[in-house]
C-alpha cells in the first residue's frame, strides 16, 4: 500500500479559531478513506486542505506539511491551479454551472486548455461513462444541467471533476442532500471510481462510511482521534471517544 | 376604535395607490389624446418642414437613436469592468467604500451638472465640439451608476458555490469570472442596461450643451456632428416655436414618439427579466 498524501502536523486557524489541531495521517492511494466526525469538528476544513480551497478564505492561517506524490502542496514551487486539476472536489449539493450538461463536463477541459473539439467530446463521454450517467444524458447533451435530476446532477458533477483527469478525487458529504436511492447508486460509483482514484470523503453518515471505505479517521473538535482500517474502527475502537461517537452518546 | 383604525389605514393606503395610478394613466392618456392627432407614418419619416410647421421628426427618432446608443456602448462595457472590479478584486477595504458612495451620489446629480460637465470636458476640453459624441459621452457617464449598480448586483446575485465549483476544477479567478460569474450575470447586466438606455433616449439637459440642435437638413455624416434629438425638440418646439398653433401639437406628437419608445425599451427589459426569472433554478 502506498501513501498518496502524507500531511505532518496540520494546523490550521480562521481568524483567531483554531480549527485543525496537529493532524497527522497518511491517505492510502487508490483506497476510499473516510472522514467522520460531529458537526463543526472540522472535516470539510480538513478535507479543503488538500486542494487549498481554503486560500479562498480570508485570515486564514495553515502550517505543518501536506505531501502529494512527497511534493509540499504548501510550497511556493506548486502551481494552485494544477493542483486542483490533480485533486478533483466534488460537494455537498449538487452545484452544476447553469450551463449545458456537455458544456459543465467541457468546462475542466477548456479552462486546463483543451482546444481541439474531438477530444474534448471523446473526454466528455469518457467522464459521462465514469460518472455512471452516459446511458441517461446521451440523446441530451445539451439540454440544461439543471433540467437533470438531484443525483444526477451530483453524478454530473462527478463526471466534471473526472474530465480534467484527477488522481485524487474528494467529496464532502456528497450524498447528503440526496434521496436513499440515488444515494445508493452515488456508494456504487464510489467503490469503482477507487480502481483508478485515491478517494477521500467526508460523511457524517456512519453507516455510509462503514459500508464503503477502506480507511475511517475519526475527528473531534479538530483533533484526529482515531484513524485505522476501517473494520477496526467500527469493531473495536480504540479510543473512548469514537466508542462513544459509534454507539450514538453524541453526535 | 381599533377596527376603525384600521380602516382609515387601509384606505389611506388604497388612495395613495389610486392617486399614483391615476396620475400615470391621466399623464399618459393626455400625451396620447394630444399627441396621437399629428401621428403617422409620414410624421415618423419624414424631415421638419417650414420652420418646423409642417413636416415629421426622422432626424429628431435617428438622433435619440444614435445618442442612446453612443452612450450605452461606453457606459455598459465600462460599468459593467467597473462592477466585476468592486465586487470581485476590490474586497472592502476603505478606498472602495469611498469609491462606491461616490458612485451612488453620481447617481443623484442632477442632470444639468452633467450637461454643464459635457460641455467643460468633451465640447471644450477635447475639442469634440457639439457633436453626436460628445453627448453620447455625457450621457454615458449620466447612466454609469445605473450601470454598475445594476451589475453589481447581478454579480452579487451569482451563487457562490457556481465559483467554488470553477475554483476546483483548477480555474483561475479571472476565467471563473469570464466563463461563470458574467455569463450566469448577464441577463440581470442587460436588464439594467436596456433600462439606462430608456433613461439616456429621455434626457434633455445633458444633450442641450453637447449635441442637440434646433435644426439640421442633414442626418449627422460624422460623430462630430451635431444632431437633433426628441427630448431637446420638444423643448425647442415649445420655446423657440413662433407658430404655436402648428408647432405645439407637433410637440405633443413628439412626446408620444418618446413616450413609445421607452415603453418599448422598458418592455424589452421586463421580458428579458421575466425570462431570466423562468430560466433560473438554482
Amino acid at each position: 500500500m502506498v501513501n498518496k498524501i502524507v500531511i505532518k502536523d496540520l494546523n490550521l486557524c480562521f481568524a483567531k479559531n483554531h480549527v485543525l489541531k496537529n493532524i497527522d495521517i497518511s491517505i492510502p492511494e487508490k483506497l476510499i478513506t473516510a472522514i467522520m466526525g460531529p458537526s463543526g469538528c472540522g472535516k470539510s476544513t480538513f478535507l479543503r486542505c488538500l486542494n487549498r480551497m481554503n486560500d479562498l478564505i480570508k485570515r486564514t492561517k495553515i502550517s505543518g506539511s501536506v505531501l502529494i506524490d512527497e511534493k509540499d502542496i504548501y510550497s511556493d514551487s506548486i502551481d494552485i491551479f494544477d493542483l486542483r486539476k490533480k485533486v478533483g472536489m466534488v460537494f455537498q449539493k449538487p452545484n452544476p454551472f447553469p450551463k449545458s450538461i456537455f458544456e459543465n463536463v467541457a468546462y475542466g477541459l477548456k479552462i486546463h486548455g483543451t482546444k481541439d473539439k474531438g477530444t474534448i467530446s471523446e473526454k466528455v463521454e469518457k467522464a459521462l461513462r465514469d460518472a455512471n450517467l452516459w446511458d441517461e444524458v446521451k440523446d441530451r447533451l445539451s439540454s440544461s444541467a439543471f433540467d437533470l435530476s438531484g443525483g444526477q446532477q451530483q453524478r454530473l458533477c462527478i463526471a466534471r471533476a473526472l474530465a480534467v483527469e484527477p488522481e485524487i478525487v474528494l467529496f464532502d458529504e456528497p450524498a447528503s442532500a440526496l434521496d436513499p436511492i440515488s444515494s445508493s447508486k452515488l456508494e456504487e460509483l464510489l467503490e469503482e471510481l477507487k480502481k483508478n482514484y485515491t478517494i477521500v470523503i467526508v460523511t457524517h453518515n456512519l453507516q455510509q462510511a462503514a459500508r464503503i471505505s477502506d480507511w475511517t479517521a475519526f475527528l473531534m473538535l479538530g483533533e484526529l482521534v482515531e484513524f485505522n482500517k476501517t473494520e477496526k474502527i467500527f469493531t473495536a475502537p480504540q479510543d473512548k471517544r469514537t466508542e462513544n461517537y459509534l454507539t450514538g452518546k453524541f453526535g | 376604535m381599533r377596527r376603525l383604525k384600521q380602516t382609515f389605514g387601509f384606505t389611506l393606503l388604497r388612495l395613495s395607490v389610486f392617486i399614483v395610478f391615476l396620475s400615470l394613466l391621466s399623464l399618459v392618456v393626455f400625451i396620447s389624446l394630444k399627441g396621437f392627432k399629428v401621428l403617422s407614418l409620414s410624421f415618423l419619416l419624414e424631415f421638419p418642414r417650414r420652420g418646423m410647421t409642417k413636416g415629421g421628426i426622422f432626424p429628431a427618432i435617428i438622433g435619440t437613436f444614435l445618442l442612446s446608443t453612443g452612450a450605452i456602448l461606453f457606459a455598459l462595457p465600462l460599468g459593467v469592468l467597473a462592477a466585476v472590479y468592486l465586487k470581485e478584486y476590490a474586497g472592502a477595504r476603505k478606498w472602495v467604500k469611498i469609491i462606491r458612495i461616490g458612485i451612488n451620489n453620481l447617481a443623484g446629480v442632477p442632470s444639468v451638472v452633467f450637461g454643464l460637465f459635457g460641455l467643460a470636458i468633451f465640447v471644450k476640453l477635447f475639442g469634440f465640439g457639439v457633436s453626436v459624441l460628445s453627448g453620447s459621452l455625457t450621457l454615458g457617464i449620466l447612466i454609469l451608476p445605473v450601470i454598475i449598480r445594476a451589475s453589481e448586483e447581478a454579480i452579487n446575485s451569482v451563487p457562490s458555490s457556481f465559483k467554488e465549483a470553477s475554483f476546483a476544477l483548477g480555474a483561475t479567478k479571472w476565467q471563473t469570472i469570464r466563463k461563470v460569474v458574467l455569463p450566469t450575470a448577464l441577463p440581470g447586466i442587460l436588464t439594467g442596461a436596456i433600462l439606462s438606455i430608456g433613461r439616456a433616449a429621455g434626457e434633455t439637459a445633458p444633450i442641450l450643451f453637447t449635441a442637440a440642435t434646433f435644426y439640421t437638413r442633414h442626418l449627422p455624416e460624422s460623430p462630430f456632428r451635431e444632431v437633433m434629438a426628441l427630448p431637446y425638440h420638444i423643448y425647442a418646439l415649445i420655446t423657440e416655436g413662433t407658430k404655436p398653433e402648428f408647432q405645439v401639437p407637433i410637440a405633443y406628437g413628439t412626446a408620444l414618439v418618446l413616450l413609445l419608445l421607452v415603453f418599448a425599451v422598458n418592455f424589452v427589459a421586463i421580458i428579458i427579466r421575466f425570462r431570466m426569472r423562468r430560466k433560473r433554478k438554482w
